[in-house]
């Protein structure tokens, strides 16, 4: 870690006396951290430029990055796919506050069988990925899709080899559904994978799963979407079977208990509400209590705000889901902790 | 190497006391090669001291069994490394088994038995592999060549060893169509031109006359290739295979695409795996924990201590063998 923090360290030293030497024209927002949101964050920032004339320096390095030069206080604010929790925030003086929900769809390669019509439920998924469940016409496949003709195919299990928040989420839903996977893998960016081969990145297991006939892999929606890639439908919390929808994506934010979670920490995984998508993160900004530069911290979170307010169709068209007014509300009201701003 | 130096000794001497001028200039060009032959070792024990330090908390706090001990969870921040290390020797025993006798032959053919025509279109096209990017090989593997050894490969060879003993567990399903094998593959071909370009050049170094002689005295090209070519150009040859297997431990890009990057030891060669230099590009990232980067680096480490053992017991053979040669003759 510490290895770590010293070459980001290094890194953003190099980065930063490049941009002092293109010179100090606009002092733009500078942030760093999860790739996930990295599509939306550009978006937001051309358009905000377009209105304000400041714009964002965001380096999509990674959440871990993220966190690292945060904590090293070299950005304004850092973004993260994996919440902090209450502890560790308060330890490193920051605060924590999500932007928008991302959710997670498992998609498969199994020649006719049409996308959205395959149905899998928590406890059948976890034992796919524990190993214990290895052919698509296993009684508990079978069980779940009656009707389908499921092949006598091996599973080819695809799972991200970098780390990720996307793997946080999964791993942290598997965990909710099966003891075993709770007990005996856990949940964390990267994790010791019982079965199946990795690929990098949501492309690279979408890459997988399409060359490997009998495949599955969970990939963000966007990616299953642009790609194609037919997905399953899930039974959620509530027992009942959802598809992968904007809908059934709003109905987690919305109905989660926003208001007892400390710092915001919330994953959306397992939710409840009867037309809920049960795998769904919300991707998080980083800024510190106490700000070096409490001005650069105020520039953030205008944009942010203007963000919630302006940017929720940028969002939808990109397959991201826009938090409920009553949660940026909450969000804006916990603006107050951060000394010096008032966006 | 005496004689050499010796030779230099005695003509810098009268060369100084008769042309002054060009004194500065031969001290300049001295220091210059003296400081660039001092530079690698600089860098040498650099990154070595670089890498001990970066992995020093893996290192203390798992020692040595790092080495023999196949875990790799970053949610207990447990490590070891036997996965990823048995993952390189295999990948690139496998590329060596198949790129060496292949390039070898290769070479064979376009220096003896090629028609001239074709020998310039093939030489060339054997040089332009080694131009490729190792990406391009990653890609083209994980969409052309996975797909057709998951189809045509795997599936008759392990129905063709299922009821045979060892062979049934080194040929083991299911077919997923990546692998060890297939990252085997990609490397041999993303070697060959390495090995066959160097022995290509041998080839062409031997003189004619050893050749023409052993024609005269009835040896066929069989005979002639196996008992005065291939002797005659061994060190060369060993050379390029040397130069090929440097390049296949430390590949990365290309094998992470078709390798499956899973930390596990399986005794089927068509099961996923992992290899030190994957893991490192995998997941260095994002790597969390007060020892998970730490233990990238140590693996690191692992794979320069590899490659020095491998290619310095490949010069140790080399050695031997020129030796033994020496003697005989």
């Amino acid at each position: 870690m510490k290895y770590l923090n010293k070459i980001i360290v290094g890194a953003v030293a190099v980065g930063a006396v490049a941009v002092l030497a293109v010179g100090a024209l606009a002092a733009d927002i500078s942030g760093a951290g999860a790739t996930f949101p990295f599509p939306i964050y550009s978006k937001w920032a051309a358009a905000y430029k377009a209105q304000t004339g400041t714009g964002l320096n965001y380096q999509s390095i990674g959440s871990g990055g993220g966190i690292s030069q945060i904590e090293a206080k070299t950005v304004t604010f850092g973004a993260s796919d994996m919440p902090m929790t209450a502890a560790d925030l308060d330890k490193n003086g920051l605060t924590m506050f999500p932007t928008v929900v991302g959710s997670e769809v498992l998609v498969y390669n199994l020649p006719g069988i049409a996308s959205n019509t395959l149905v899998l439920d928590g406890p059948t998924l976890a034992n796919v990925y524990l190993g214990r469940i290895t052919k698509w016409n296993d009684p508990a496949i079978a069980k779940l899709n009656p009707g389908a003709k499921l092949p006598n195919t091996a599973i080819a299990v695809v799972h991200r080899s970098d780390g990720s928040g996307t793997t946080f989420i999964f791993a942290n839903y598997l965990g909710k559904v099966s003891k075993e996977w709770a007990d005996k893998v856990g949940a964390a960016t990267a994790v010791d994978w019982p079965v199946g081969i990795g690929a990098k990145g949501n492309e690279g297991v979408a890459g997988n799963v399409a060359q490997t006939a009998g495949a599955i892999g969970y990939v963000e929606y966007a990616y299953a979407a642009q790609n194609k890639l037919p997905w399953t439908k899930l039974v959620n919390h509530d027992g009942k079977v959802v598809s992968p929808t904007m809908a059934s994506f709003q109905s987690a934010a919305a109905s989660a208990d926003w208001a007892h979670a400390d710092h915001f920490y919330m994953i959306l995984t397992d939710q409840p509400g009867a037309n809920t998508w049960p795998i769904e993160n919300p991707t998080f900004i980083l800024v510190p209590k106490n700000p070096p530069n409490p001005a650069a911290a105020n520039e953030a979170l205008k944009f942010f705000k203007w963000a919630y307010a302006n940017g929720g169709k940028m969002a939808e068209d990109l397959d991201y889901i826009p938090l409920p007014q009553a949660v940026v509300n909450r969000i804006e009201a916990s603006w107050k902790e951060i000394r010096g701003v008032n966006p | 190497m005496v004689d050499l130096a010796l030779k230099e000794d005695a003509t810098s001497k009268p060369a100084t006391s008769r042309m002054p001028g060009n004194l500065g200039s031969d001290r300049t060009f001295r220091a210059i090669s003296v400081s660039s032959a001092v530079a690698v070792l600089v860098m040498f024990t650099g990154i070595m001291a670089a890498l001990i330090y970066g992995a020093w908390p893996a290192i203390s706090a798992f020692g040595l069994s790092f080495l023999w001990t196949e875990i790799w969870n970053p949610v207990t921040q447990k490590f070891g490394a036997v996965a990823p290390i048995y993952g390189t020797l295999v990948t690139s025993l496998i590329a060596m088994l198949i790129a060496v006798p292949v390039g070898i032959g290769i070479a064979i053919f376009l220096t003896e038995l090629c028609p001239p025509s074709l020998r310039r279109p093939i030489g060339i096209a054997v040089e332009l592999l080694a131009g490729i990017p190792s990406i391009i090989y990653g890609i083209w593997g994980l969409f052309v060549l996975a797909p057709f050894v998951q189809q045509y490969v795997m599936p008759p060879v392990i129905d063709a060893f299922s009821n045979v003993p060892v062979l049934s567990d080194l040929f083991a399903g299911p077919p997923y169509g990546i692998g060890i094998f297939t990252a085997g593959v990609i490397l041999a071909i993303m070697v060959l031109p390495f090995i066959t370009a160097v022995s290509r050049d041998v080839f062409l170094a031997v003189p004619p006359v050893l050749k023409e002689a052993a024609y005269g005295l009835g040896a066929t090209k069989w005979e002639v290739e196996y008992n005065v070519v291939l002797p005659y150009a061994r060190g060369g040859v060993v050379g390029g295979i040397m130069l090929a297997l440097g390049r296949a431990l430390g590949e990365t890009m290309a094998v992470t695409f078709v390798i499956g990057n899973a930390n596990r030891v399986s005794t089927s060669l068509f099961a996923p795996g992992t290899t030190i230099s994957a893991s490192i590009a995998n997941e260095f990232t994002e790597a969390v924990g007060p020892l998970y980067a730490p233990a990238l680096v140590f693996l690191g480490l692992i794979l320069f201590f590899v490659t020095v053992i491998v290619l310095g017991a490949a010069q140790y053979m080399l050695y031997r063998l020129e030796k033994r040669a020496g003697g005989k003759s």
